[in-house]
This record gives C-alpha cells, sequence and structure tokens, in this order.
C-alpha cells in the first residue's frame, strides 16, 4: 500500500513534467509563440510601465540586472520587515523584528532558502507575509527560472543569453502566477484558510481561550511549492493543519513543488533539439531521487532501535515526529521531495528522523542536484554534467565537448569556482559552530546528532534549501549573521559564475557532431554522470556524514 | 609505413632521472605542480613530527610518524622521477642535437665578395655564405646558388643524401646538416637562436615546455580537488573535537594525501612530454605541443591527390586498340614508341605489355633512335632504322600532326580516349607514321592501404578531402578508389584556403599538409599544418609540424598521436578521482575506530589495525605512480574506433579498474604489512 501511494505519486510527477516541459520551452522561447497573444499584452504594459527595454542582453548585462534587482528587493523586505509593527496591516499586532533576525530573514527568503529563525505566524504580520514573503516568493523562483534559461541557452547555442527582465516577467505571468491561483483555489476547497482577518479567538470545553492563528494562507501555500520556497506560514510548515490539511493536500503539495523542477531537464532537451538529452538528465536525477527516498522510507519503516530496545514498540515504523495522517510513505515522500527540490517546506520534524533516514535529505541538500530548486537544480546538474563531460571526454581523444561546445579553462574555471563553494560555506560554518560556544550551545541533542543538526542548518542554508533539523536554538547574533551570509553566498556566487559559463560557452563556435564526438545523450553518460556526481559532490561530504549520522546509526544499532 | 624513431630507456637515463627526481624537491620548483607541493607540505610537517613528535601538542606515536613521513617523501620522488624520466629521454636527444651544432664555423660572403670565417652563431639573417663539399650548413637557409648532395641524418635519421639546388622547392637547407658534394651558397634565413635546430633542441628538452590549453583546464580541475580535499580534512579537526575525538596530525595529512589526485598531478608532466616526444619519434617536430593537442581534435583532413593518395607516376592499366588494329599489333608499337622513353609512364607501358607474349626481338634498341618529348611536339617515341617513325602522345596534339600528314583519324579515336579519361585515366595515342593504332591507358594508381586509413579516419569521425589539379572525373574515380568522403577537383592553391576557411567556418578544425610555397598560406591557415622537410622555407614557416621524413600520409599519425594524448591524460585522470572511493573506506574507519568503536562496521576490507589501514592507502598511493609511469610514457593503447565505444571500453577500464584495483591494493598491502609485523 505505501509502496503504491509512492509509486503513483512518482508517476504523476513523471506525466505532468512532459506538458510543462513543452509549455516551459514556448515560455521562455526567443522566437514569437501562440502564447504571446495569451500574456503579450499585459507583459507589454508591464515593460512600458517599468520602463523596460526587451532587447536581447549580454551575459554581463543578464548578470548585473539579476544582481540589482535581487539587491533592490532585499533592502524593501528588510525595510518592511525591519518597521512592520509601525506599518499598516498588522491587525495582530505583531513586533518590529530585530536587525539580525531581519537580514536573517530578508536574506533567507530573497534567496528562495525560506531558512525562518522566527515562528512564522507571531513573527510577522500580515503586510510582511504578503508584501515581503509571498512578494519573493514569486520573485526569487522568477529568479532562479531566468538564470535558468539563460544557462540553457548558453548551452544550447540560441540567438542570446537573453533579457533578465523579460524571463523575470514571463516567469511571474505566464507560469507562477496562473498556477498558484489554481493551486491555491484547490486548497481553499480542501479547507485551508485565506483571510485577513486576526487570529481568532476561540473559548475551549474546559473554559481556556485559545488563539487560533490564521491568514492568507492559501495564497502562501501554493505559491511556497510552486515556486520551491518552503517558508511556512506557521512554524510548523506543512505539519500544520490549516497549510496542510489532509492527504490529498499532501500529494497536491508535493506535487506543486515537484513540477517545475521536474519538468526543466526536458525543457533542456528541447531547447537542445535533444529529447534524449533530457531524459537522460532526469534519469539521473531520478535514480538518485529513488536511492535516497527508499533510504529514507525503510529506515523511517523499520522504527527506531533505540526506542525498541527499551520496550516501545516500533511496528508501525519510527512515528516520533510524523503526522498520523500522512502515515511513513506520506511523509518519507514529502521529506525526500522537499529536500530534493530544495523546498524546505516540512510536513514531519526532520530533526526526529532515524539517523539514516535523516542522512538522504541531508546528502540531497548536499549534492543539491536531485532535481533541485527551481531553475537553480537542473542549472546544477548541467554543471555536473559539463564536469562528467570534461573527466571522462578526455578518454574519446578529443578536448571535451558539451553539445558541441569546447570545455576549456575558463569554463572549468568558473566551474571550480561553484564546485569549491558549496562544501567550503558547508564545511568551514559548520566546523566553527561546532568547535565554539557561540554555534555548540545551540546544539539540543549533544553527540553525533548534535554534528548532524549543526551540519544540516548550514547545507539546508547554502543549498537555499530552508528546512531545518529544528531542535537548533538558532535564533542568535551567530546564527542569523552566519546562515544569511551562507545563504547569499551560496545562491549569487554560483549564479554569476553559470552566468558566465554560459556566455563564454554562447561565443564558441559549434563543434558539428561526428562519430569522434563523445555522446551525452545515452546510458554511458549517465553512469559517468551519476559517478561524478557522487564522488566529487558526495565523497566530499562523506566524512562528516561519517561522524554525524552513519556514526549515530552504527551506536544505536 | 613511416620510419619510427627508436625510444630507448637506457640505464643511463634512469640514473639521470633519479638525480633529477631529488633535485625537484626544491620547493621553488615544487611550486609549479600544486597537486604535489601540498604532499611536500606535508612530508615537511610529518618530518618535524618525526623529529619532535608533541610539536603541535597532543600525543602522536615517532614511529608512526617516522612511517608516513618516508612514504610521503616516497610520493614525491616518484611523481618527480616520472617527469624526470620523460624529460630525461628528450635531453638524450638534445645532446646530440646539440653536438652538431658546437663549433660550427661559416664562410661569411661579404659584400666585396671576399670570404670571412666566422662562427655560425655571428649570423644575421640575410647575410650570404659559402658552404663546401664536407662542411656543416651553420644554419637554416635558401640556396642561392649552386647544387649539391646533402645528408640530412643528423635530423631526419635518413642517410641518403638528398639534392638542394636554387629556386624551386629543393632550396631550403637546414642547419647542422651537411654538404657531401660540390658546394652552395645559402643565404641565411633565421636569426641565431630561432633555427629549426634551436627550436628542435628545445622542444625535445622540454626547456621552453609551455602549459597547453587542455593542461590549464584539467590543472584547474585538480586544483580545486586539491582545494576541496584540504578543506574537507582542515574542518573534520574542529568538528571531530566536538565528539572529543581527537585525530593525529600525520592521519590527516595521510588522508589528505591520498585523497588529493596526486597519481595524476604526479604524471600530468610526463603525459605531456612523453606525448610531444612520441610525435618526434615520429620524425615529426611539432612547434608546440598545443598543435599535438589540437591534432587530436581535427575533423577533416586535406591532402593532396598526388604523391599521397596516389603514386603520383601514371602507370599503363590497358591498351585499347582503334577498329581495324589487332591487339597484337598495338601492344608491339606501344613498345616500340617506348623503346627509349625513361619516364615511369614509358617503363609501365613495357612492363604492361611483358604481361602478354612479348618476344625479346621487339626489346632490341638496335639501329633505332629515340625522339624526346618537348613542349612543341608533345609526343616522344622512336625512329626506325628502315624509315618506320612511331610515337606516342597526347590526343589532341596526335589528332593535329595525323591530319597535318594527311593521315586520317579513325572514328572510335574519340570514343576511346573519352572513356580513359571518364574513367580518370589519362590516354596517350600511339601511331605509326600517319596511321593511328589505338590509345594506351594511363592510370594513377592509389598507394596500397589508403583506403583502409581513410575507413579508419571515418571511425575516428575525421572527413578526408582530396584535392588535385585533375578534372572533375578524373577526381571523382580517384576519390572513389581511394575511399575519401570528399574532393576538389580543378584545385588551385587558393582552393584549399577556401575549402579550409570554409570547414573553419562550420566549427571543424582542419589539418593538412603541404610543401611548396604555394602551400604556406593554407598551411598557416590550418589548425595543424604538416609541412614536408623536403618543401620551401616558408612552408615549414607556416606550418606548426615539420615531417622529417617528407611523408604526407603521417599527418595521419600525428593525429592518432594527439588523441593517444588526450585520452592518457583522461584515463589517468578518471583513475586517479575513482581511486578515492577505497581509500575513502580504508582511512575514514581508522580514523575514528578508537574513540567510536562501532566504525569497524564501515571496514569493509577488514583491514588489520588502523594503523596498518592508513599506511596500506598511502603506500598504495605511492606505488601507484611508478607503476602508471610506463602507462604514462606509452600513452594508453589506441584503437581507431567510434567514441561511443572507444568511451565504454576506456571507462570500464580506467574507470570501474580504478575503483576496484585500490580495493585490492590496499587489502594486500595491508596483508603484507601484518605478515611483516610492521603495523
Amino acid at each position: 500500500m505505501d509502496l503504491l501511494q509512492i509509486g503513483v505519486v512518482l508517476a504523476l510527477v513523471v506525466i505532468l513534467a512532459i506538458p510543462m516541459a513543452k509549455y516551459l520551452t514556448n515560455v521562455y522561447s526567443l522566437e514569437i509563440t501562440k502564447q504571446d497573444s495569451m500574456f503579450g499584452k499585459i507583459e507589454r504594459v508591464i515593460f512600458k510601465l517599468s520602463g523596460i527595454d526587451t532587447n536581447d542582453m549580454r551575459w554581463q548585462q543578464y548578470a548585473k540586472a539579476l544582481l540589482l534587482s535581487n539587491l533592490v528587493m532585499f533592502i524593501i523586505s528588510y525595510i518592511i520587515i525591519r518597521f512592520q509593527g509601525v506599518l499598516p496591516g498588522n491587525p495582530s499586532k505583531i513586533d518590529s523584528m530585530e536587525p539580525l533576525l531581519a537580514f536573517n530573514t530578508a536574506a533567507s527568503f530573497l534567496t528562495n532558502t525560506n531558512l525562518q529563525h522566527y515562528s512564522g505566524e507571531s513573527g510577522l504580520s500580515y503586510l510582511s507575509q504578503m508584501a515581503v514573503i509571498i512578494f519573493l516568493m514569486f520573485t526569487t523562483p522568477a529568479t532562479g527560472l531566468s538564470l535558468c534559461m539563460a544557462f540553457f541557452r548558453g548551452l544550447t547555442n540560441q540567438r542570446s543569453i537573453g533579457n533578465f527582465y523579460v524571463d523575470l516577467i514571463r516567469s511571474i505571468t505566464r507560469v507562477l502566477l496562473p498556477l498558484s491561483i489554481l493551486i491555491g483555489l484547490v486548497l481553499v476547497s480542501q479547507g485551508v484558510p485565506q483571510t485577513l482577518n486576526p487570529t481568532a479567538i476561540a473559548n475551549t470545553l474546559e473554559g481556556a481561550t485559545q488563539n487560533i492563528a490564521r491568514g492568507p494562507v492559501a495564497a502562501l501555500e501554493s505559491i511556497k511549492h510552486i515556486g520551491t520556497n518552503g517558508g511556512g506560514f506557521f512554524g510548523v510548515n506543512s505539519a500544520h493543519p490549516f497549510e496542510n490539511p489532509n492527504g490529498f493536500t499532501n500529494v497536491l503539495e508535493i506535487l506543486s513543488m515537484f513540477l517545475i523542477p521536474a519538468a526543466l531537464p526536458l525543457t533542456f532537451g528541447y531547447m537542445a533539439r535533444n529529447k534524449k538529452q533530457g531524459w537522460i538528465l532526469f534519469s539521473a536525477m531520478g535514480l538518485m531521487l529513488l536511492v535516497f527516498l527508499s533510504i529514507t522510507f525503510i529506515n523511517e519503516k523499520n522504527g527506531n532501535p533505540a526506542l525498541e530496545k527499551i520496550g516501545l514498540s516500533q511496528e508501525n515504523g519510527s512515528m516520533e515526529g510524523k503526522e498520523v495522517r500522512f502515515g511513513i510513505a506520506q511523509s518519507a515522500l514529502f521529506t525526500s521531495v522537499t529536500t530534493a527540490a530544495t523546498t524546505g517546506s516540512v510536513n514531519n520534524m526532520h530533526d526526529t528522523l532515524t539517523p539514516l533516514g535523516g542522512m538522504a535529505p541531508l546528502a540531497m541538500m548536499m549534492l543539491n542536484c536531485v532535481f533541485g530548486g527551481d531553475g537553480v537544480g537542473t542549472v546544477n546538474i548541467l554543471m555536473y554534467s559539463v564536469m562528467a563531460v570534461f573527466l571522462a571526454g578526455l578518454m574519446v581523444g578529443r578536448t571535451p565537448e558539451f553539445l558541441g561546445k569546447k570545455i576549456e579553462g575558463k569554463e572549468m574555471k568558473l566551474i571550480a569556482i561553484a564546485i569549491l563553494l558549496h562544501p567550503l560555506i558547508i564545511l568551514v560554518p559548520s566546523a566553527i559552530a561546532l568547535a565554539t560556544q557561540l554555534g555548540s550551545s545551540a546544539i539540543s541533542n549533544p553527540g553525533f546528532h548534535g554534528i548532524s543538526q549543526v551540519v544540516y542548518e548550514f547545507t539546508s542554508s547554502a543549498a537555499n534549501n530552508g528546512s531545518g533539523f529544528e531542535g537548533l536554538g538558532d535564533n542568535t547574533p551567530f546564527w542569523n549573521i552566519s546562515t544569511g551570509l551562507v545563504m547569499l553566498f551560496g545562491r549569487y556566487f554560483s549564479m554569476i559564475a553559470m552566468i558566465a559559463v554560459a556566455g563564454s560557452l554562447l561565443a564558441k563556435k559549434r563543434v558539428p557532431e561526428t562519430n569522434g564526438t563523445f555522446k551525452t545523450d545515452n546510458s554511458t553518460f549517465l553512469v559517468i554522470l551519476l559517478a561524478t556526481v557522487l564522488i566529487i559532490g558526495a565523497l566530499t561530504f562523506f566524512p562528516v556524514i561519517a561522524l554525524g549520522p552513519v556514526a549515530e546509526w552504527l551506536t544505536i544499532r | 609505413m613511416s620510419t619510427k624513431r627508436k625510444a630507448n630507456v637506457s640505464k643511463k637515463i634512469v640514473l639521470e632521472a633519479i638525480k633529477d627526481a631529488f633535485k625537484k624537491l626544491n620547493p621553488k620548483v615544487m611550486a609549479r605542480n600544486p597537486v604535489m607541493f601540498v604532499v611536500e607540505i606535508g612530508f615537511v610537517i610529518t618530518l618535524l613530527l618525526s623529529i619532535f613528535p608533541a610539536l603541535f601538542g597532543g600525543i602522536s606515536e615517532r614511529g608512526y610518524n617516522i612511517a608516513v613521513t618516508i612514504i610521503l617523501f616516497m610520493t614525491i620522488i616518484f611523481a618527480n622521477f616520472a617527469e624526470a624520466l620523460a624529460e630525461g629521454r628528450g635531453k638524450a636527444q638534445a645532446n646530440s642535437l646539440k653536438k652538431t651544432k658546437q663549433d660550427t664555423k661559416a664562410r661569411l660572403i661579404l659584400k666585396d665578395g671576399s670570404i670571412k670565417i666566422v662562427d655560425a652563431t655571428e649570423l644575421r639573417k640575410g647575410d650570404t655564405v659559402l658552404v663546401k663539399a664536407n662542411d656543416l650548413i651553420p644554419t637554416d637557409g635558401d640556396v642561392i646558388e649552386g647544387v649539391a648532395a646533402v645528408d640530412e641524418s643528423a635530423i631526419t635519421g635518413e642517410s641518403a643524401a638528398v639534392i638542394k639546388e636554387s629556386g624551386g622547392d629543393f632550396s631550403s637547407v637546414t642547419g647542422g646538416t651537411k654538404v657531401i658534394s660540390d658546394y652552395i651558397k645559402v643565404k641565411v634565413s633565421t636569426d641565431p637562436g630561432e633555427s629549426f635546430l634551436d627550436r628542435m633542441i628545445n622542444l625535445v628538452e622540454g626547456a621552453k615546455r609551455q602549459k597547453t590549453p587542455n593542461e590549464i583546464a584539467l590543472s584547474t580541475l585538480l586544483v580545486s580537488l586539491t582545494l576541496i580535499f584540504l578543506l574537507v580534512c582542515t574542518s573534520l579537526v574542529p568538528i571531530a573535537s566536538y565528539i572529543k575525538v581527537t585525530l593525529p596530525i600525520a592521519t590527516l595529512i595521510a588522508l589528505l594525501v591520498c585523497l588529493i589526485p596526486t597519481t595524476i598531478g604526479g604524471l600530468l608532466s610526463a603525459i605531456g612530454i612523453a606525448g610531444m616526444d612520441r610525435v618526434t619519434q615520429y620524425n615529426v617536430i611539432a612547434k608546440s605541443g598545443k598543435s599535438v593537442e589540437a591534432a587530436g581534435d581535427i575533423n577533416t583532413i586535406i591532402l593532396d591527390k598526388t604523391g599521397t593518395i596516389t603514386h603520383g607516376n601514371r602507370m599503363a592499366a590497358a591498351l585499347l586498340p582503334v577498329n581495324g588494329i589487332s591487339q597484337e599489333e598495338l601492344n608491339k608499337f606501344a613498345v616500340y614508341s617506348s623503346l627509349h622513353d625513361e619516364t615511369p609512364e614509358g617503363r609501365s607501358v613495357i612492363e604492361f605489355a611483358k604481361k602478354s607474349d612479348l618476344s625479346e626481338k621487339e626489346l632490341d634498341k638496335y639501329g633505332t633512335e629515340g625522339i624526346e618529348f618537348t613542349a612543341e611536339t608533345r609526343m616522344s617515341g622512336t625512329d626506325f632504322s628502315d624509315g618506320k617513325k612511331v610515337r606516342k602522345g597526347a590526343v589532341d596534339a596526335i589528332i593535329e600532326y595525323i591530319l597535318y600528314q594527311g593521315g586520317r583519324v579513325p572514328s572510335d579515336l574519340k570514343d576511346i580516349s573519352d572513356k580513359v579519361a571518364m574513367q580518370g585515366g589519362t590516354p596517350l595515342v600511339v601511331i605509326e607514321g600517319n596511321r593511328v593504332l589505338g590509345v594506351i591507358y594511363l592510370k594513377d594508381t592509389v598507394k596500397p592501404g589508403m583506403k583502409e586509413r581513410f575507413d579508419e579516419l571515418r571511425k575516428m569521425g575525421i572527413k578526408s578531402v582530396m584535392c588535385t589539379g585533375d578534372n572533375p572525373l578524373t577526381a571523382a574515380t580517384i576519390a572513389k578508389e581511394a575511399g575519401v568522403d570528399d574532393f576538389i577537383a580543378e584545385a588551385k592553391p587558393e582552393d584549399k584556403i577556401s575549402v579550409i576557411k570554409r570547414e573553419q567556418a562550420e566549427g571543424k578544425l582542419v589539418a593538412m599538409t603541404g610543401d611548396g610555397t604555394n602551400d604556406a598560406p593554407a598551411l598557416a591557415q590550418a589548425d595543424v599544418g604538416l609541412a614536408m622537410n623536403t618543401g620551401t622555407n616558408a612552408a615549414k614557416e607556416a606550418a606548426n609540424m615539420v615531417d622529417l621524413d617528407s611523408d604526407p600520409t603521417k599527418i595521419i599519425e600525428v593525429v592518432a598521436i594527439g588523441k593517444q594524448l588526450l585520452m592518457t591524460r583522461g584515463a589517468l585522470t578518471t583513475f586517479s578521482i575513482a581511486n578515492d572511493v577505497a581509500k575513502y573506506f580504508a582511512i575514514i574507519p581508522a580514523m575514528f575506530m578508537l574513540a567510536i568503536p562501532q566504525m569497524k562496521a564501515l571496514n569493509i576490507m577488514g583491514l588489520a589495525t588502523p594503523q596498518s589501514a592508513i599506511l596500506s592507502a598511502l603506500i598504495f598511493n605511492a606505488i601507484i605512480i611508478p607503476l602508471l609511469i610506463p602507462l604514462a610514457m606509452k600513452g594508453v593503447k589506441y584503437v581507431p574506433m567510434s567514441a561511443t565505444r572507444l568511451l565504454t571500453k576506456n571507462l570500464s577500464l580506467y574507470g570501474l579498474g580504478g575503483v576496484l584495483v585500490p580495493f585490492i591494493g590496499i587489502k594486500c598491502i595491508d596483508l603484507i604489512l601484518v605478515m611483516f609485523r610492521v603495523a
């Protein structure tokens, strides 16, 4: 039954990904498409009002536009949450956020991470929820998608890298808005609240008063998943019955966070005019997901041996920290999908997963290319592909080529930045946190699990995931500053490096394919790609994984 | 097949290389190779720890530190040895070349015509020197006066002398070669230090070796992997300290050295030098490593028809009588017409006729007189004492001659000659007096083995283009026979450039061979231009490689060498990185087993003790370098096949092998260590 549930959901992902991929291909086409007759008018008004020049950009212009617009969003967001207490739209009378937490929150939502060091329902006013959180939940996946398209265009030898503003606006008008309205309405039908009324006050049977937080939840909930954002309206995120009332909404949320990330590799195939290439990328990510999902599922299903030893039945699996209405299968699936797609919403508490059950989501964020967040995940798997081409391509006796473009010193340098940065911003802050009181004082479960908690927090930040191994007392200056910086570095350095790679590849002449060309659209390449991700991506983290989850597992067996 | 220079690794070279391996320990030299430099720093730290075990606080075992120190030292020495050995082979060659260069004197012709003896090094571009028999030619130049036989064996290894004369395509001479007869006046074409010999010495010595683009890209990757693992190992200390595990510094260094790509890092420059050396062994001088690498990427090869694909001399393939003439009669007269003809064509007619019955009497030249071919008559033949005049010549010349003599042109002559032309042959008409007898079908024959080579090229994904001055019909026939993919007929020198440019515009890399001055612009335009040593200085200057054997088909070998070089680099990189999996499983459990006994579950190889596990991994890491030196020097085996098959083969060999071999190797070393109770 459990396996059937998981199987059906995954099959739905594949089925939905194909039309979505075709749709996305048209959305970002540099040519005129049928969609223009539908959306073109509104978009032209937006371009006119904002004074946007829709001409093609060079990669430097594209990167500059991306950075500048993100900087402006950061400043606006920071100001609103910093002063939300005195700003309108605050019926529940919530205080302004203190500077460091405001910095962390703005950075977190700007980077599509949605790591929450505040508790949603009591930390933000309605204005902040809507003008900052929901606003950024649209613009950040749009930024990710734009980057992704610029990168795709560079790799697939298109006319140009595109125009950032056009990509950004189209992401919202043609993809995110229509989808989120649709999903939002379905969620409302399932009982998810959507209101601007303040917190409801109820008198319980025992005579006590209970404050029931509510608000524009459905609007946030839909874009939270479609945009692989993950920040919950409520502190407990999608485990809260208002965010995720039942099994149906759980599946809907899983599907909505996987829709775009699963479609993008196929979109790449369409853009490269090589469908097989898209499916190879999809399969690589899919296989990794299946492995990690199995690890989590099997370990949760087997229960917690430590509890079993003291006589607690683990017949139904390890249900600590999980919602009974979802059970093991729906929880394991949600956990895997949310960390794969770097959404970061949770429907169970990851801190209470069994050691290996918790290792799998951690590992997916470390790899950061198992579908990944909107746009960025596919860019990452392509980056690994370029790397794989470089390593193995030499073995056919030619300068390595990916889709007819030579991979040379310049690209390797840029990719090296991205590959190096990811472990750097995870391992260095983790080491500092664990070695000093600043960080280690926040740990609630000392020992091996403490290592997992800290490493998870930084991995989640670096991968722009946002889920937490909660249990870490993380609203302190150290954590707010460190994770804030990690999130920003994790997002923008690699983004700029990847746009530069795209620009550099676009400028190169395409080498025609011959018998002597290293093919990247067959199963051999799939093996090479997986081996590259495993050896370069995974082995880097093998020692910390061994000291954290693996040691914990070995000692409680 | 082309000649191949012997590449012996003599005992002397090995001893030299060992000495050099120690010299290269100098940190300034090591710093050029970041991966090995990290190992050297690790070595210095463990050396200090061997002397002062408590240097960085904590406790560390001296014996263990010493063991790690020794293994690290060997790792560096092995890597240095690999490089030194590759350089050593080149140096040995360079030394023999340098000998020819030393103390050459030149007879400089001054403006007033007098001769002054000067050192060869004092000659400048534009000077004129006189070179007499038994003199060494002082430097590169062009013959401006005289004809001489020159022994070029010092450079080409070919002992037969070549004739050099002024003007034409045989005017260039190379410094270091020797005039063995007569004298020549040579105009110097290079300044000191830039001559062919100088460049060759620099090249084989590897003195001016620059990293090639692909090497730079690979180094970037290796450096970033090194940085990543440096990060992994350093961050492990504070992370482990949180659970009260202290890691011995020597162990951390061992982990680091095992993880960073020392195998490829240690062999990378050796692979590059050996690749260049392989080109030299084929008697080809590449002006840069970059061009050898580019050769591996070639998509299109442009080859001249004559002399490259075909023998160039046309041979009789059939004798076709006109109506009313018997085959025997034509055979007889064809032989008569060629009695005094010493050209290959003429010889081939007699050879061909001999195949059918031909009495010795027909070959008797007594009382006959040969009539030479002239540009005016465009025919040659034999006059007999009985007044018989037998001639053979081009179709139009003969027709003109016959009509002038009042003879009759047979109606089927045109048909026969057209058919010959259509089949790619050249028709020669044989006449006696004013009577037409028939047509000799002269055919350009394709060199044996060419078809197979073009098939190989196709498998490698390389397009072959034949360039010829022939008419399209002839060209098409030869092209089909030779199996080339494309041809350019009636080609003028500038056509070659336009073909190269066209291919390059499609993103393709083009290789070509050439010798004449006409070819120079095309050679310069091509991505890989191979000039013949017999060619002009202009061609040699424009090309980025020179073939000393002057064998135009050698470009195919050069392509294979380029591919082999890249493949070797890729194979060893893959092997090196794949090794990390096993090393992790050896070292990580060993590091933590004392503090966390349950970690032994990860010790899947069942290594005896933590120390033996770490030392085994480290020893494996060191000895794999010398074990792979032969592979790095020889290059991985390359058989032309499609990229997909090639990849599958190399991937299973070096990728899968790279994962599995260390598991076996480390386990074996561990068993040996236990046997000798070292650990």
